[in-house]
């Protein structure tokens, strides 16, 4: 799709680009381009030489059981993540898209979430769950389960993930409810007419139909728990412990500042780009096939 | 609606109120927590109900800071998230929305180079170039700087999609017309397209206010002075000392206060906000 009316000046159209492409280029190409050079040099121990290693910060990399270990604990907690939210916000979603007349206000009730910060929702369930003083943690002990997720690597995983739960729903909740509301009413009366009720309408019509929307909802979850959990596992668990919620974006930071190895932190920058790239390649695939349902 | 029976009904009430429940409830816990002194928050048995030590928690959060290791108190942070905020958001929406006229309103040489060097920047946050963009901002000697701050940030392309895409919507014949009416460039982007764009505006604008405030992983890295740490990071640092000396409930009143702000602007504007998360998404 093209504008057929335009301008013709030859040199505003440069100024206006200026600011953004000047941005663009200082704080997002040249570090980039730094991030793969950089994973091909090895520094000295003071930081002074670097030496050009080719790929054996990658050979390193992958030579490193620790990192296998990050890639599994990204797996697991992003699936965990993914599955968990994004089932509970369908949930809620089908049952607000009911002609109920409360359901604007359960609608914020459920979006706000959203706007909380991920380091502070990491900080609020870690208080509710903290093992001394924790409201929650001690009807745990009374029952006799022992739950301790500053020492125990299961137990930190669950904190994290039902705090980074917690703060997706209300994203996935919304782009549900606006999915349901965009089914023709038309195809579940005929459903209705059939004979067929409200759970069989449901998986037979309504989660069909739904599902470019779940597909969309599954690849950003899966960004979303890469990047943005940062801050709820730095504030929560700190990578521990032992390791135990190290996730690959995690590593690459602990790696670069606690561990000082910019190269090896570098190689797992490059790895990550890829790993985004194809996750972006796949949902532009999908957002263009969108609309043929 | 196909059918309408009670007992449905009741059951999506009864779903729904265990949801609001569910997510009201961490909140609820830290509220109460910055409601009570320390002793009572640390003991592990604090009460469900209110205390009496608000005005004491949230005024020495805000101007005191912590008593036991050397705290800052968060007034200040606030301020500086504030304008960290702020200036993302109004930053991103200058520079987008100046390059989409560009792009959509204009025909010249490497159009679509410049478009794919923005469009690309979507692919990688923040996150995974770090360590580089952190060096970048040291040899600029932008370290503990606000401009270190909002810059990074706001290399992106979803603003610049967003115009694009608004842009784009606009019928030919607005410009034809103000053509005839001897509108140049200029006249035509501050009479026509900007009066037109203010939803979109506020929409990025809500959106990004959310995103700039929350940054944690980058105020954390390029700030090494107090004076310009934002709440966000703030609050983590009150709770590395041991436990025992962590003070929970200036922490809980901290939390509160940080997620004010992001919380008031989605509530209070809803339709902005929905808009502008459904846009930039696409």
């Amino acid at each position: 799709m093209e504008k057929t009316a335009i301008f013709g000046n030859k040199a505003l159209p440069y100024a206006l680009l200026l600011p953004q492409l000047v941005i663009t280029l200082v704080f997002f190409y040249w570090p980039a381009s730094q991030a793969v050079w950089q994973s091909f040099l090895r520094e000295d121990a003071f930081g002074l030489n670097s030496d050009f290693v080719g790929l054996e910060n990658y050979q390193a990399l992958f030579a490193q059981p620790e990192y296998y270990k990050s890639m599994v604990t990204t797996l697991v907690f992003s699936s965990l993540v993914a599955a968990l939210s994004l089932a509970i916000a369908l949930l809620f979603a089908t049952q607000a898209d009911k002609n109920l007349k409360a359901a604007p206000v359960f609608k914020v009730m459920m979006i706000w979430p959203y706007a909380v910060a991920p380091a502070v929702a990491g900080v609020l369930w870690l208080f509710m769950f903290h093992p001394t003083l924790g409201t929650l943690a001690r009807p745990m002990r009374v029952l006799g389960f022992n739950w301790n997720p500053l020492l125990d690597g299961n137990h930190a995983m669950a904190l994290i993930v039902m705090a980074a739960v917690w703060k997706q729903i209300a994203y996935n909740f919304l782009f549900f409810l606006a999915g349901l509301q965009s089914i023709p009413r038309s195809v579940l009366e005929a459903g209705a007419i059939d004979g067929a009720g409200p759970l069989r309408r449901f998986w037979t019509i309504t989660f069909p139909l739904l599902s470019p929307t779940t597909f969309f909802l599954l690849v950003v979850n899966v960004v979303y728990v890469f990047f943005d959990t940062f801050g709820i596992i730095d504030a929560v668990t700190g990578g521990g412990p032992a390791g135990s919620t190290t996730t690959m974006v995690y590593k690459v930071y602990a790696d670069g500042r606690l561990g000082g190895d910019l190269g090896g932190s570098a190689a797992q920058s490059v790895v990550l780009m890829v790993i985004v790239i194809a996750l972006t390649a796949i949902q532009f695939r999908y957002v263009e096939r969108k609309v043929q349902y | 609606m196909v059918e309408h029976r009670r007992w449905n009904d009741i059951v999506a009430y009864l779903i729904l109120t265990l949801g609001v429940l569910l997510v009201v409830f961490p909140v609820y816990v830290a509220l109460i927590a910055s409601t009570h002194d320390a002793a009572t928050v640390v003991n592990g048995n604090m009460p469900m109900t209110p205390g009496s030590h608000t005005w004491d928690n949230y005024y020495r959060a805000i101007f005191v800071g912590g008593s036991r290791a050397s705290r800052e108190p968060v007034g200040h942070m606030l301020i500086n998230s504030f304008v960290m905020a702020m200036g993302i958001a109004l930053g991103k929406i200058l520079i987008s929305i100046l390059s989409a006229y560009a792009v959509v309103y204009f025909r010249f040489p490497f159009r679509q180079t410049a478009f794919w060097i923005i469009f690309i920047t979507l692919m990688l946050p923040v996150e995974v170039r770090i360590y580089p963009t952190y060096k970048v901002i040291a040899d600029l000697k932008m370290l503990d700087s606000y401009a270190g701050l909002i810059l990074p940030l706001i290399a992106s392309a979803t603003g610049t999609l967003l115009f694009r895409q608004f842009f784009m919507t606009i019928p030919d014949e607005l410009l034809e017309a103000s053509r005839i009416d001897g509108a140049g460039p200029y006249r035509f982007f501050k009479d026509t397209l900007l009066p037109l764009s203010v939803t979109t505006m506020a929409a990025l604008f809500v959106i990004q206010f959310i995103y700039g405030w929350n940054q944690y992983l980058w105020p954390l890295l390029i700030t090494t002075q107090d004076s310009m740490q934002t709440i966000v990071t703030g609050i983590k640092k009150m709770l590395t000392t041991t436990d025992e000396l962590a003070e929970w409930q200036l922490a809980m009143a901290t939390a509160i206060l940080a997620m004010l702000p992001p919380v008031a602007v989605v509530i209070f504007m809803q339709r902005l906000f929905v808009r502008g998360l459904v846009e930039t998404e696409k």
